[in-house]
C-alpha cells in the first residue's frame, strides 16, 4: 500500500515535472542572486525570449500536426535580412509586406512537399534549411545589412518600443500565444490538427483533409517566423546572414520542454510558452550566477532529456523503458 | 539488401540509382571543367570526402537501426580539440612523436563514450534518439567551448599534420583509412550476426524482440560505433588542418544525413547499404568539388544541395511506392 502511494505521488509530480523543475530553478536562482527575481530582470528575460517564443508557437502547431520544421532558423535569417534590407529601399510598411509574402511562400513550399507530396518532414525541412541559407547569402551577396536612420523610423517600435510600459515583443508574444491557444483549443481547425497528428489514417477516414491541414500548419509556422523577423530586425536595426543559425534547436527545445510529443497529436500552446520561458530563465540565471555562456548549453542538454524522460515515464507508469 | 547476387548491371543500377548519378556528374564535370579530370583532383576529392564519409559509415548503422544521431558535428569538434590539445601537454614533452598517441586515444575514447551515453539514454529512458542527440548536439558543443575557452589549438608536432597530407602510393593516407573503414563496416553489416540484427531491429522492433534479439545493447553498440567514427573524423580533420577550432564540424550532421539518405538508407530503419552510403558520400564530394572548380559561389552550392536532397526524396517516393499500403488523400 505504502508503495502504491509513493507511486501516485511520484507520477503526479512527474506529470507536472516541468513546472516542478521550473519552480526549483526559480528558487535556486533567487537564493544565489538577488537581482534574479527583480521586475526589470523578469521583463528583460521575457523580452529576449519573445523571438524564440513566437517561432516556437508556430512550430508547436506543426509538431502537434505530426511533423517537424527544422527550417525555421535559416528562414528567420532570410526574413530578417529581407525586411531590414528593404526597409531603406522601399520604406518600412512595404518591406514588411514583401517579407511576409516571401516567408509565407517558403512555408508554402514546406507545406506542399510535406503535406501534399507527403515526404518525410525531417528530411524536407533539413534540405530547406540548407537551401534557404543559400538563398539568404545569394540575396545579400554575403554582406550584412543595416538600417541607416535608426532613430527616425517607426519600425523601431517592434523591438525597442513599449505598449503601456510593457516591451512590445512581450505583447506580441502574449497576443500570439492567446490567439493560437484559442485556435487549437476551441476551433474545428484546431481539432483537425490534433486528429491528423494523433492518427492520420483515422483522421482521413473521418473526413479530415490531411494535406490541407498539414499545409496550413506550415503556413502558421512561417507566419511565426515572419513576426519574429520583424521583432529581431527592429531590435538590432540590422541583420547578419546567419543570425538565425541554431535557432531551430532552441525553438524545438522549447517545444519539447513544453511537453509536446514529437510523435504528434498531443501538446498545448501555453505549455510551450512555459517551456520557452524556462529556457530563458535558466540561461539568465546561470549568467547572473557567473557561469560561462556555454555552460547553459550543457544545462539545457540535461534539462531537455530529464523533462522528456519524466514526461514519458509518467505516461507508461514506470521509470525505465521496457526496451529489452 | 543482403541478396547482393548481381543479376544484371541494369537491374543493379536500378536498385542503386546513386551510382548512375555519380557516373553522370563525373562525365559532366570532366567535360565542363579542364581541371576536374586529373589524378591530383581525384586525390583531393577522396581526402575531402573521407571526413564526412567516416561519420556516414557509423550513421548508416544507426539509421538502419531506426535511430538518428544529430550530435556528430559537436563530437568532431570535441575530438579534434582533445587530440590537438593533449598531444601538446607538458607531461608528454619528451615523448617525441609518440606524444600524438595519447591525444588520438583520448579523442577516440571520448567520442565512443559520448556515443555510449547517447545509446544508454535511448535504451534506458526510451526517449526518442532524435531528442536525445538533439540535446547532445547542444550540450557537447557547449562542452567544447567550455573546454577550449573559445580558443583554437595548433598542433606543434609536425608529424601530426604531415600524416594528414601524406600519401600511400598513389592514394592519400586519409583516403586509404576511409576505404579500409568502409570495407570493415561493409563486412560488419553484410556478414556478421550484429549486422543482420541491425536490419532486424530497424525493420520490426517487436519482431526482433520476439526473435530473442536484445534491442537495447544492440542500439548502444551502434551509437558507440558512430561516436567512434565521428571522433576519428575529428582526428583526421585536425590532422589535415594541423589545428582544431571549437566550431569545427558545424552542419556536419546535415551533410552526413544528406549523404546517407542519398545512398538509399531509409529514415524509418530496416533498409540501407554501405555501398549506397559510399555512393552518397562520393556524389556529394564530386558535386562540391566540381562546383568549386567551376567557381559556382558557395551560396548556390547550398541551394543545389538542398534541392537535390528533396528531389531524391521525391524520386524515391515515386519509384518505391507500395501500392496497397499507400492511402491516397
Amino acid at each position: 500500500m505504502n508503495r502504491d502511494r509513493w507511486k501516485t505521488i511520484a507520477s503526479v509530480l512527474a506529470r507536472q515535472g516541468i513546472l516542478v523543475a521550473f519552480a526549483l530553478f526559480l528558487i535556486g536562482f533567487s537564493i544565489f542572486s538577488d537581482r534574479f527575481l527583480s521586475p526589470e530582470n523578469i521583463l528583460s528575460v521575457m523580452r529576449s525570449s519573445a523571438i524564440i517564443g513566437v517561432m516556437a508557437l508556430g512550430v508547436t502547431v506543426v509538431v502537434i500536426g505530426g511533423n517537424l520544421d527544422l527550417s525555421v532558423g535559416s528562414m528567420l535569417s532570410f526574413s530578417t535580412v529581407l525586411v531590414v534590407d528593404l526597409h531603406d529601399k522601399i520604406g518600412p510598411a512595404p518591406a514588411i509586406g514583401v517579407m511576409l509574402v516571401a516567408t509565407l511562400a517558403l512555408g508554402a513550399v514546406n507545406g506542399l512537399l510535406v503535406g501534399v507530396a507527403r515526404l518525410n518532414s525531417l528530411i524536407v525541412t533539413l534540405g530547406m534549411l540548407s537551401a534557404i541559407q543559400g538563398l539568404t547569402l545569394i540575396y545579400s551577396g554575403g554582406k550584412n545589412v543595416d538600417i541607416v536612420n535608426q532613430d527616425q523610423t517607426w519600425f523601431k517600435i517592434f523591438g525597442r518600443g513599449t505598449i503601456a510600459d510593457i516591451p512590445t515583443p512581450i505583447v506580441i508574444f502574449a497576443v500570439g500565444a492567446i490567439l493560437l491557444h484559442l485556435m487549437m483549443a476551441y476551433t474545428p481547425f484546431g481539432r483537425r490538427i490534433y486528429a491528423t497528428g494523433g492518427n492520420a489514417t483515422a483522421a482521413v477516414f473521418s473526413g479530415v483533409r490531411r494535406s490541407r491541414v498539414v499545409f496550413l500548419t506550415y503556413l502558421i509556422s512561417a507566419s511565426g517566423v515572419a513576426i519574429a523577423a520583424i521583432i529581431l530586425g527592429s531590435r538590432v536595426m540590422g541583420s547578419q546572414n546567419n543570425v538565425g543559425q541554431g535557432y531551430e534547436l532552441q525553438v524545438l527545445a522549447g517545444v519539447i520542454l513544453g511537453g509536446t510529443s514529437l510523435l504528434g497529436g498531443a501538446g498545448t500552446i501555453w505549455k510551450t510558452v512555459i517551456g520557452v520561458l524556462i529556457l530563458g530563465f535558466i540561461q539568465n540565471g546561470l549568467l547572473l550566477m557567473g557561469f560561462e555562456y556555454y555552460v547553459q548549453w550543457l544545462v539545457t542538454w540535461v534539462v531537455i532529456i530529464l523533462a522528456v524522460w519524466l514526461d514519458i515515464a509518467a505516461k507508461r507508469g514506470r521509470l525505465l523503458s521496457p526496451i529489452a | 539488401m543482403a541478396d547482393t547476387v548481381i543479376k544484371s548491371p541494369v537491374r543493379w543500377l536500378a536498385a542503386n540509382p546513386i551510382w548512375g548519378f555519380i557516373v553522370l556528374i563525373f562525365v559532366f564535370f570532366s567535360f565542363a571543367n579542364p581541371y576536374f579530370f586529373a589524378l591530383q583532383n581525384f586525390q583531393n576529392i577522396l581526402v575531402q570526402t573521407s571526413t564526412i564519409g567516416l561519420i556516414a559509415l557509423g550513421m548508416t548503422l544507426v539509421m538502419i537501426n531506426g535511430n538518428i544521431d544529430l550530435s556528430v558535428g559537436a563530437v568532431v569538434a570535441l575530438a579534434a580539440s582533445l587530440c590537438v590539445d593533449i598531444q601538446g601537454w607538458e607531461m608528454f614533452a619528451d615523448w617525441g612523436n609518440w606524444a600524438i598517441l595519447p591525444g588520438v586515444i583520448a579523442a577516440l575514447v571520448a567520442g565512443t563514450a559520448l556515443g555510449a551515453l547517447n545509446g544508454f539514454i535511448v535504451w534506458k529512458t526510451g526517449v526518442d534518439a532524435f531528442i536525445v542527440t538533439l540535446g547532445a548536439m547542444l550540450g557537447v558543443r557547449g562542452l567544447v567551448f567550455v573546454y577550449t575557452k573559445e580558443q583554437s589549438f595548433f598542433a606543434m608536432n609536425f608529424a601530426f599534420s604531415d600524416f594528414g597530407s601524406s600519401n600511400m602510393g598513389p592514394l592519400p593516407t586519409l583516403a586509404v583509412l576511409f576505404l579500409v573503414c568502409t570495407a570493415a563496416v561493409y563486412f560488419l553489416l553484410a556478414r556478421t550476426v550484429h549486422g543482420r540484427n541491425t536490419y532486424a531491429v530497424g525493420g520490426n522492433r517487436s519482431a526482433a524482440v520476439n526473435a530473442g534479439i536484445r534491442v537495447g545493447p544492440h542500439m548502444l553498440i551502434n551509437f558507440m560505433i558512430v561516436g567512434f567514427f565521428a571522433a576519428l573524423a575529428g582526428v583526421t580533420l585536425s590532422s589535415q588542418m594541423g589545428a582544431a577550432t571549437p566550431n569545427l564540424g558545424t552542419n556536419y550532421e546535415l551533410w552526413v544525413i544528406t549523404s546517407v539518405v542519398l545512398g538509399g538508407t531509409k529514415l524509418n530503419g530496416g533498409a540501407g547499404t554501405i555501398l549506397g552510403t559510399l555512393g552518397g558520400v562520393l556524389a556529394i564530394g564530386i558535386l562540391r568539388n566540381g562546383m568549386n572548380l567551376m567557381q559556382v559561389p558557395a551560396f548556390y552550392v547550398l541551394v543545389i544541395l538542398g534541392t537535390i536532397l528533396i528531389a531524391v526524396l521525391l524520386l524515391d517516393k515515386q519509384l518505391n511506392r507500395k501500392g496497397k499500403e499507400e492511402l491516397r488523400v
